[in-house]
């Protein structure tokens, strides 16, 4: 009795298996409506060489049978919509739930990219909304919408930067890329055709100005910077370093990862940046969804424009238009225009905020202080420099009793809260990299505060509590190893495997 | 620890000769420093090194390290086995562990690396540097 | 604000135990010079209903109303209301990329699935969690199969998209990657006379799309044994994900770069979709993007993990297989959850009337006098005809019918004017392809 009881405590949600381990012949989920023309006998109109005969291994479920295992996968997910999403660097902010709604839209979500222009107005006009929004808050003077993504948009601005430096003859060979930077910086720069060249922060971990004089020579095509670093520190000379970087013909690029802490208060088109991306699914709330879709526009200033990618949108006597052949263009860097429905959102997100965007940026860079300022003393603060929107500790003094800032990290979940970015900045051993966002009520860093505090206790009177964390899941730590070993990347079915092996 | 008739680089490899027969593989201190390793890629015998030439790369879950010759030579046997196995680094990286087989170029580049007790003092300041 | 959870005093409250005397303060490591001293002049704030008023506008300002027959890589396909339902859910809306994996099991679990499902529709071992779209992932397959053979030559199809040959131009550019086209023949497939002939051991991949851009199936095979003859690798790039319903995988292929916008993403103009890579296991450590793998926990509970990340930019940082980092999460969960739905039944059956709604409309078509196939190779759900007037002619006679026309080819093959390419899939009902029948003979019958 006793032993069905424990049975039955367990549901199946708990250990909801693979779809294809459902899977029956005959079920299906979703029935087309019948053709309303003559059938066609698909090895007649195909031929046979081209006609296929089984898709295997394809699972054939009921439709209650999909919703419940998705819906059981879903609970098994930490959600901003369930808490605090502290991941420095990358602004897990609230996803508000009208941008859904518009972007599923008649009209919207319907149109084909190649319909005639004069019937794509609607969706024209939404993106030179945003690029004009965009425009006025990062105070530059021209933008592409294209990107795909953050990456794309790092390639976009090395390849403007590219072409520019092309049209005065010499491209140039090498980007400066800071120690602090994110991996995708460096591994961009390859891709636009340049040598990196990594460089060293100084003690405050800014940009040393004093080496870079040194560094930055007739080799150099651009710096590309993030500001605020990734330390959540505003760099206070980039002006300087523009300067400088101008002065010897090169480009500063700006990562517009941090743009969260920036909104409303300062342009980075101020301060000499020549061109920068956006994360619209960072700093303009488009849903992370679990990986993506995301957008990078770029944003450039007037002497790299003729470089942007096609098509161009364009205006001319109220008529919008996208232009597909421009001259000195870097070129495409993907089918279509871009990531509409993403794009979409990111506008809703504006448009609601409007001027009041700052106080979005404020409560963002508040929220970071105060969480700094109470646990300061508890965690080792390895750059005391003035934080913006995220904080950067360190497990230094965890560390002593065994204990790793992952540790850490995965304890937090037992407390309800998602981990905070670790093994980032790579010029932080140990790092614990703390961003609330704006989203976050004081309730929420108040709890946030007293779990990091509980934890560095335990860290200390109990250690294997924190370093065998977390408690609470329905899986433990999993075996990263054995999976990089062996990797087994797809189910297959048993006959598969069978035959197989 | 480290084997005597071995030779050192500052990258973390060994070296042993017998009969113009060069053996090649990573330290402990650098097996210990990367943690469990999941792969391994390594050259194709006929390949020509030089020494300080990357030759291969040793992975864990969430690193990748450059392996590089510590002498001259011509790759004549690679260790297969590891492909199935990397845990082996991990469990005998001075024995089973061998990486790559080297026709011994020019001898004389062994009086540049660290005898055993050099490497050990080596891998002592290491730490201190890596700690501080 | 209504997404700001802080009331004013709650404010003061924190500025205080900061020990900030005012927000200000907060900013002070900005030089005062840098600072904005006026508030932006952006539109807006906009309440709820304001918004979804300026969006529903906007939305009027569209097709609205029209019936289209543009596929050309994007296509109107049935997607069920459930696969949105499952979007929606915060659990997989509001999550991060999944790298701790023991509070992110759903989307981990939903990606190998993915994974899986891919990896059995296109006929290959593996696949990856997904890339930015087709276009990308198609470039992205070159340069994968360019580390693969170290071989710097690719050729490439003239009936891959255009827009895919103008990103791979794009991308090629500065990595010293050489790109050279081999045309078609009348049957709208790649050229193999001349495929044979520019082969050779400098060649490191041959890029075809199947269907290709003109609806027209590639005999991928066949490619496939001519590549190998070289030692080339064989990529083959697919923008209509519906046709592997019906259409023989490209098991020959060494690398599939697949466009699933046709799996529940609606057209949205021109995104979000998802690519992704499917390809022989041996090549995996070459691939790039994201991989879920399965593994256990300590007690030995299964679980799923991102996997062979050292392949990527976050580790390997300037060596890594790609810049890619966000991909294209959601978008894949849609087709995953969409391929559930429909199984192995509904894919096929979808697939079927693809094919037979083509041919009918092929035919309606060819009725007409002056009008004509062009390619004459099997087609799945396009097809491009020859009109005896100009595409810009037609096109803007069938759109006083609220008619969206079949693509002018004219602009991307200059020897194609007068061709245009004629998407109709499931949702193309037999009355419009009979209205767009009506409407051209209507509009050849007036006198030039």
């Amino acid at each position: 009795m006793a032993d069905k009881i424990k049975e039955a405590a367990r549901h199946t949600r708990h250990n909801e298996g693979l779809i294809f381990e459902k899977s029956a012949p005959g079920k299906r989920g979703f029935e087309l409506p019948p053709s309303d023309v003559p059938a066609v006998d698909m090895r007649a109109a195909l031929g046979s060489d081209y006609a296929r005969r089984d898709i295997e291994g394809f699972p054939e479920v009921s439709e209650i049978e999909v919703i419940r295992h998705f819906t059981r996968l879903s609970t098994w997910n930490y959600a901003i919509d369930l808490g605090m999403y502290p991941l420095g660097s990358c602004t897990m902010k609230y996803n508000p739930r009208v941008n859904e709604h518009i972007a599923r839209f008649d009209g919207l979500a319907t149109e084909h990219p190649y319909q005639p222009q004069q019937l794509a107005q609607g969706c024209l006009k939404i993106l030179f909304t945003l690029q004009k929004c965009l425009l006025e808050i990062t105070g530059m003077d021209a933008a592409t919408l294209q990107p795909a993504a953050g990456a794309q948009g790092e390639l976009t601005g090395l390849l403007l930067i590219r072409a520019h430096l092309e049209s005065r003859g010499n491209p140039r060979k090498k980007v400066l890329v800071p120690d602090s930077a994110h991996g995708t910086n460096p591994a961009t720069a390859v891709i636009a055709g340049y040598e990196v060249e990594n460089i060293r922060s100084d003690a405050r971990g800014q940009i040393d100005l004093e080496r870079l004089k040194n560094i930055v020579n007739d080799d150099v095509a651009a710096l590309m910077v993030t500001n605020p670093s990734t330390l959540g520190t505003f760099e206070p000379r980039i002006a300087e370093v523009a300067d400088l970087l101008h002065a010897r013909g090169a480009q500063l690029y700006m990562d517009g990862a941090n743009m969260n802490a920036l909104a409303g208060v300062i342009q980075p088109g101020r301060f000499g940046v020549d061109v920068m991306h956006l994360n619209l699914h960072k700093t303009f709330s488009t849903p992370h969804g679990g990986g993506g879709p995301g957008a990078g526009p770029v944003l450039v200033k007037s002497h790299l424009e003729p470089f942007l990618p096609v098509p161009v949108l364009t205006e001319k006597n109220g008529q919008l238009a996208l232009e597909p052949v421009r001259p000195k263009s870097i070129g495409r860097l993907r089918a279509f225009g871009g990531n509409f429905g993403v794009l979409v959102r990111a506008l809703a997100y504006t448009l609601a905020y409007g001027p009041g965007i700052r106080q979005a940026t404020e409560d963002a860079v508040l929220n970071a202080n105060y969480i700094r300022r109470n646990l300061e003393g508890v965690f080792d603060l390895p750059y005391a420099s003035p934080s913006m929107h995220e904080v950067v500790f360190s497990d230094n003094r965890q560390k002593k009793n065994g204990v790793n800032t992952m540790d850490i990290a995965k304890r937090l979940i037992d407390y309800g809260f998602h981990p905070y970015t670790t093994a980032f900045p790579l010029i932080v051993p140990g790092a614990m990299m703390i961003e609330p966002t704006e989203s976050e009520s004081k309730e929420e860093c108040d709890l946030f505060i007293d779990a990091m505090r509980s934890i560095a206790e335990e860290a200390a009177t109990q250690p294997d509590l924190v370093t065998t964390a977390p408690h609470s899941t329905r899986v433990g730590r999993l075996d990263e190893v054995a999976a990089a070993r062996k990797p087994l990347l797809r189910w297959k079915s048993k006959a598969a495997s069978e035959s197989a092996g | 620890m480290y084997p005597s008739n071995y030779r050192y680089t500052k990258e973390h490899e060994w070296v042993r000769v017998e009969g113009g027969v060069a053996t090649i593989g990573i330290t402990d201190y650098a097996q210990h420093e990367l943690g469990s390793v999941v792969y391994v890629e390594l050259p194709r015998p006929g390949v020509q090194l030089k020494a300080g030439q990357s030759f291969g790369t040793v992975e864990s879950v969430k690193a990748v390290n450059d392996i590089y010759a510590p002498v001259s030579g011509e790759v004549s046997e690679v260790n297969s086995a590891l492909a199935d196995t990397p845990e082996t680094i991990n469990k005998d990286p001075h024995g089973k562990a061998w990486l790559i087989k080297l026709k011994l170029a020019d001898s004389s580049e062994l009086a540049k690396l660290m005898d055993a007790p050099a490497y050990e003092a080596y891998v002592v300041d290491h730490q201190k540097g890596t700690s501080a | 604000m209504r997404y700001l959870p802080k009331s004013p005093s709650e404010r003061r409250q924190m500025l205080e135990a900061i020990g900030a005397r005012s927000i200000d303060e907060l900013f002070a490591s900005i030089p005062d010079a840098l600072r904005l001293k006026h508030p932006l002049d952006l539109p807006g704030p906009l309440s709820e209903a304001e918004l979804v008023q300026y969006f529903r506008e906007r939305a009027a300002e569209n097709s609205l109303g029209y019936s289209s027959f543009l596929g050309a890589g994007v296509y109107n396909h049935l997607r069920s209301v459930v696969t949105d339902t499952i979007l929606l859910r915060g659990e997989f809306l509001t999550s991060y990329t999944p790298y701790q994996a023991e509070i992110s099991q759903g989307t981990l679990q939903a990606i190998f699935e993915f994974q899986t499902l891919i990896a059995e529709l296109t006929g290959q071992e593996v696949a990856n969690a997904s890339m930015w779209d087709g276009s990308t992932a198609t470039t992205e397959a070159v340069l994968m199969a360019e580390r693969i053979t170290r071989r710097r030559r690719v050729l490439v199809a003239r009936s891959l998209h255009p827009e895919y040959r103008q990103v791979l131009a794009t991308y090629a550019r500065n990595l010293d990657l050489q790109i050279d086209e081999i045309g078609f023949t009348p049957s709208g497939q790649i050229d193999l006379e001349a495929l044979s002939v520019s082969i050779n051991k400098e060649i490191g991949a041959v890029l075809v799309q199947s269907p290709n851009f003109f609806g027209v199936l590639e005999p991928v095979p066949r490619v496939a044994q001519i590549a190998r003859g070289a030692e080339a690798l064989t990529i083959v790039a697919i923008a209509e994900a519906v046709s592997l319903g019906a259409v023989q995988p490209p098991a020959e292929a060494d690398i599939v770069a697949l466009e699933t916008q046709s799996f529940g993403m609606p057209p949205s103009f021109g995104g979000p979709y998802a690519g992704v890579l499917a390809a022989r296991e041996t090549y995996v450590r070459q691939m790039p993007g994201r991989l879920a793998g399965q593994t256990t926990d300590a007690q030995g509970r299964r679980g799923f993990c991102l996997t062979l990340a050292t392949r990527e930019q976050h580790i390997r940082r300037e060596r890594a297989t790609s810049n890619i980092c966000t991909n294209q999460a959601l978008c894949a969960l849609a087709a995953t959850v969409h391929l559930c739905l429909l199984g192995k039944l509904g894919l096929r059956e979808m697939a079927e009337q693809n094919i037979a709604k083509a041919q009918f409309a092929l035919a309606e078509l060819e009725k007409l006098p002056g009008v004509s196939r062009v390619f004459q190779g099997p087609i799945f759900n396009e097809f491009v005809v020859q009109f005896p007037r100009s595409m810009r002619m037609i096109n803007a006679q069938l759109l006083r019918d609220k008619i969206i026309g079949p693509l002018p080819l004219g602009p991307h093959y200059p020897e194609l004017t007068k061709c245009g390419l004629v998407c109709v899939t499931e949702t193309t009902r037999r009355q419009e392809i009979e209205r767009l029948a009506c409407a051209v003979r209507e509009t050849l019958a007036v006198p030039v």
